[in-house]
């Protein structure tokens, strides 16, 4: 039963949801599983919530390494959710002015807006900007033009590099463009395309769409059949092992 | 000099980034942008809708990519205030619903005349993902009964007759990964037929060229894009160009070029000493 259960309700609300994509009597049926989806993702945050709980409270009950780690966690997370819930800080609704928790949860000027402004903004951004440094670091370590491919690599990485940047107008800004009301001779699309902003542009419009298109009929067609297998029930891994 | 190269510190590395990206910064280096053509589509897609048009504008980011995002988002909230469109935002990441308020405080400093409720409201988040957009598209009120603020649509003067995304007349999404600008040209874009501009970062534009210009009208592919978005809504708008905060992505082009020409130089003289020690018969 307690994979039966699972397995009947995905392969049920699957189904719907494909034939209500193409039997417009069936439509309102899709919208009402995609509600219900809705309201479990939004019951997952409190799964995910307890389950971040549960984990890291372990962790330092046990004093595993690093649990101060895990307490930094617990409090960060329980002061968020409360200052969240509570509404901590917050000004009253304009409309109504005197009820105190008609305010904005994330208003300027709440703790919680204090929170994500001075806390959760310069911490986030200075984990990605970190990433420039260690990106030119990589670059110099592992770059190297070994043979035929790395080099081909190499130099598509340097047209991008330097076509996205204002440094494409100074190398190679000399070169005619193309006049929009002129009739483009064979050599006039040749100095224009050799421009560094255009070979960008051919490079990403052309060999990457290529690609990246082909890439994507491969995962589309993956999607399909795995999730064909999961509602005919051939796979069942997403239910879990049953150990737990 | 070769050995000092051949085991250089990465702290050199990044000193000479830091320094590569302080110094346009601190000097307020900038360079002039000429829009291309697959950023004058993306202009021209909201240059070309009539006044009142409805738009509807999916935040999709977080404070991780707001560097890279924020500008683009900037740049097409004011180009919808300067054509008077009515602008409906909303959020798929719960993160990003300060990016709306902060795209709804450029229309309440800079456009004072625009009213909440009338020309622009904040739907808020939901949790779901791509089952909001399933549900939005064919039902926007059976999701979203209040806007973020508490109050009701349907006491909203610019929800009515709107029951669903359908109703839009362009959807503009700035996104930084999933749920993000692939779900709405998947979901919405393609099944209904509807106009579509995106904004995405470096990392994730080149997955979404696919999608030009059948499903997708145009994309701004990271920062490059979004100072060139902004020169041209500046060119359309010239009194912008008195408002620095509207070339912010302009200011931070400075920092990239500097930073791209570091990059491009440290590769090659990362190969100049492999090189060297290949022709030396150096192994290590």
């Amino acid at each position: 039963m307690k994979r039966t259960a699972p397995l009947l309700i995905a392969a049920t609300v699957g189904f719907i949801i494909i034939v209500s994509t193409f039997i417009p009597y069936t439509e309102s049926w899709g919208e009402d599983s995609m509600i219900w989806f809705d309201i479990l993702a939004a019951v997952a945050f409190v799964l995910g919530g307890g389950n971040l709980l549960k984990m890291n409270l372990k962790k330092v009950s046990e004093r595993r390494p690093g649990w101060a780690y895990s307490a930094i966690i617990i409090a960060a997370f329980l002061i968020t959710l409360t200052v969240g819930l509570l509404k901590v800080g917050t000004h009253p609704n304009e409309v109504f002015w005197n009820k105190p928790w008609s305010g904005d949860y994330i208003g300027e000027g709440s703790a919680l807006w204090w929170i994500y402004e001075y806390l959760i903004y310069p911490l986030t951004s200075t984990m990605f900007a970190m990433l420039a440094f260690y990106i030119a670091s990589a670059a110099f370590r592992a770059f190297r033009a070994k043979n035929m491919e790395a080099s081909l690599l190499l130099g598509t990485a340097f047209i991008v590099l330097l076509g996205r940047t204002y440094a494409a107008i100074i190398l190679t800004g000399w070169l005619p463009e193309l006049a929009h009301d002129a009739e483009p001779s064979f050599f006039g699309q040749l100095w224009n395309g050799l421009r560094l902003e255009k070979l960008t542009e051919t490079i990403m419009g052309v060999f990457n769409l290529a690609g990246s298109r082909a890439i994507n009929i491969g995962i589309a067609l993956g999607i399909a059949s795995t999730s064909l297998k999961v509602l005919l029930g051939i796979d069942r891994s997403y239910l879990g092992t049953g150990e737990d | 000099m070769y050995e000092f190269l051949k085991t250089l510190d990465r702290r050199w590395v990044f000193l000479l980034m830091f320094l590569a990206v302080a110094t346009p910064i601190l000097l307020k280096v900038t360079f002039p942008e000429k829009p291309s053509a697959m950023v004058m589509d993306v202009f021209n897609a909201i240059e070309n809708l009539p006044e009142g048009s409805k738009v509807l504008m999916a935040w999709d980011f977080d404070p991780a990519s707001r560097g890279e995002l924020e500008p683009m988002a900037s740049a097409f909230t004011r180009h919808c205030a300067e054509k008077k469109l009515k602008m409906y935002y909303m959020a798929l990441w719960p993160l990003a619903v300060p990016m709306i308020q902060d795209s709804i405080r450029i229309l309440e400093r800079e456009y004072p005349h625009l009213e909440y409720g009338k020309d622009y409201m904040n739907l808020g988040y939901k949790p779901g993902n791509e089952g909001v957009i399933k549900v939005v598209i064919t039902n926007i009120r059976k999701l979203y009964t209040t806007d973020h603020y508490g109050t009701g649509v349907e006491t909203i003067p610019m929800m009515n007759g709107v029951t669903s995304v359908q109703a839009m007349d362009l959807i503009v999404n700035v996104s930084a990964g999933d749920p993000g600008t692939k779900q709405w040209v998947q979901y919405v874009a393609t099944p209904f037929k509807k106009r579509m501009v995106a904004g995405a970062t470096g990392v994730q534009a080149p997955q979404l060229y696919p999608y030009i210009p059948e499903q997708l009208i145009g994309l701004l592919g990271a920062i490059k894009a979004a100072a060139e978005y902004e020169q041209a809504v500046i060119n359309g708008y010239p009194h912008l160009a008195k408002i620095a905060t509207a070339k912010e992505g302009l200011r931070r082009m400075g920092p990239q070029l500097v930073g791209h020409v570091l990059i491009v130089l440290l590769i090659i003289l990362a190969n100049v000493i492999y090189f060297i020690g290949r022709r030396r018969g150096d192994s290590r």
